[in-house]
């Protein structure tokens, strides 16, 4: 009887935390940096060549939040930019970073076999997976996921064989579920990046 | 005019622009929304051409820093750098001043530019500001 009156503020107490911390969980959700899609949509499955040799298939990934990304290997700038702030954002992870995959599929087939895939991501992070395949099969992933991409681009003091692609330089941000949650445009710092990645590790 | 009235006066023309350049800014949203109309997509298909954006959209930070793009059409669109599906709306916030520069199909030149000016800082830039956006609002008039 002598510590009745302090139960019902215990019981207060414990009610102003959770709703504390339920909000504070809210909060953080709402405030992606990333550019929102709402509502979300499931990510489109597909199926290529995994860098790794096996089958690459996106719902693999389900339970990990997927940074989705499209390019090449002879990219000059922008590939290796992206890459390399996902490769430290990845690193900030720390452990939460065995819950986060990095997907770069090629749109570059033609030069960009299962080898060179391999070898290009594992200069910025062992961990990151790579996909390719037929021209065909890469086409359907780019429009399923809205990506643009140039005819190839000569430059007339380079040698032929050499050609450049524009394409679109964005990342996609695929949260635990499979759902298409948010675009990171080219550019953003890898403190954004692992910013997003704990949001959506945290639902 | 007696003299309290010319304090008076005085004091009114020094206070406005101090206002203006000192007073923080406040907007009632920071997002600039477009939107795709349903029927969009037909209206392409009949060999309609038109632009629902412009070639160039200027935000700026702490000020209207947030774009917004709404897909209300039966299809998907492709507006700005992403894939909008119907009834979709794609929200993206910037946070540092720049210039950005988008494929868009939806543009009849295929490119869009946003252009994201820093905030205005305290004092003179921030007057400059408050000048330019009276002169936008009294020309709208």
């Amino acid at each position: 009887m002598k510590f009745n009156h302090i139960l019902p503020s215990r019981a207060w107490l414990a009610w102003l935390l959770l709703v504390l911390c339920l909000g504070a969980n809210a909060a953080s959700t709402a405030e992606l940096r990333a550019g929102v899609f709402d509502p979300p949509r499931a990510a489109p499955d597909f199926s290529l060549k995994s860098s790794n040799g096996s089958e690459l298939k996106l719902s693999r990934y389900r339970g990990k939040v997927v940074a989705l990304g499209f390019g090449y290997t002879h990219c000059p700038g922008v590939c290796p930019t992206t890459l390399a702030y996902l490769a430290e954002a990845r690193k900030r992870l720390a452990a939460a970073g065995d819950n986060f995959q990095v997907v770069y599929v090629t749109v570059d087939p033609e030069r960009d076999n299962q080898e060179q895939l391999k070898t290009f991501l594992a200069s910025f992070d062992p961990s990151f997976v790579g996909g390719t395949g037929t021209p065909e099969q890469l086409a359907a992933v780019r429009k399923a996921y809205g990506i643009t991409l140039s005819d190839k681009i000569f430059v007339e003091t380079l040698p032929k064989s050499t050609y450049f692609l524009d394409h679109s330089s964005f990342i996609y941000l695929i949260d635990r579920t499979g759902q298409l949650r948010a675009m990171l445009p080219f550019g953003v710092s890898a403190d954004d990046m692992e910013h997003d990645v704990r949001v959506l590790l945290a639902k | 005019m007696s003299k309290t009235v010319l304090i008076l006066l005085s004091i009114a023309v020094l206070a406005v622009p101090a206002w203006a350049a000192f007073a923080p800014i406040r907007s009632e949203t920071r997002e600039l929304v477009y939107e795709i109309p349903k029927g969009t997509f037909a209206r392409r298909q009949a060999g309609e051409k038109f632009d629902l954006i412009p070639a160039e959209i200027r935000l700026t930070i702490g000020v209207q820093d947030v774009l917004v793009m709404k897909n209300h059409d039966d299809v998907p669109h492709l507006f700005g750098p992403v894939l909008i599906m119907p009834d979709q709306s794609f929200r993206l916030p910037f946070r540092k001043a720049s210039s950005y520069l988008f494929t868009c199909p939806l543009h009849t030149s295929g490119l869009l530019t946003i252009v994201v000016d820093p905030e205005p800082e305290l004092g003179w830039m921030r007057l400059r500001w408050r000048t330019s956006a009276a002169a936008q609002f009294a020309a709208a008039l």
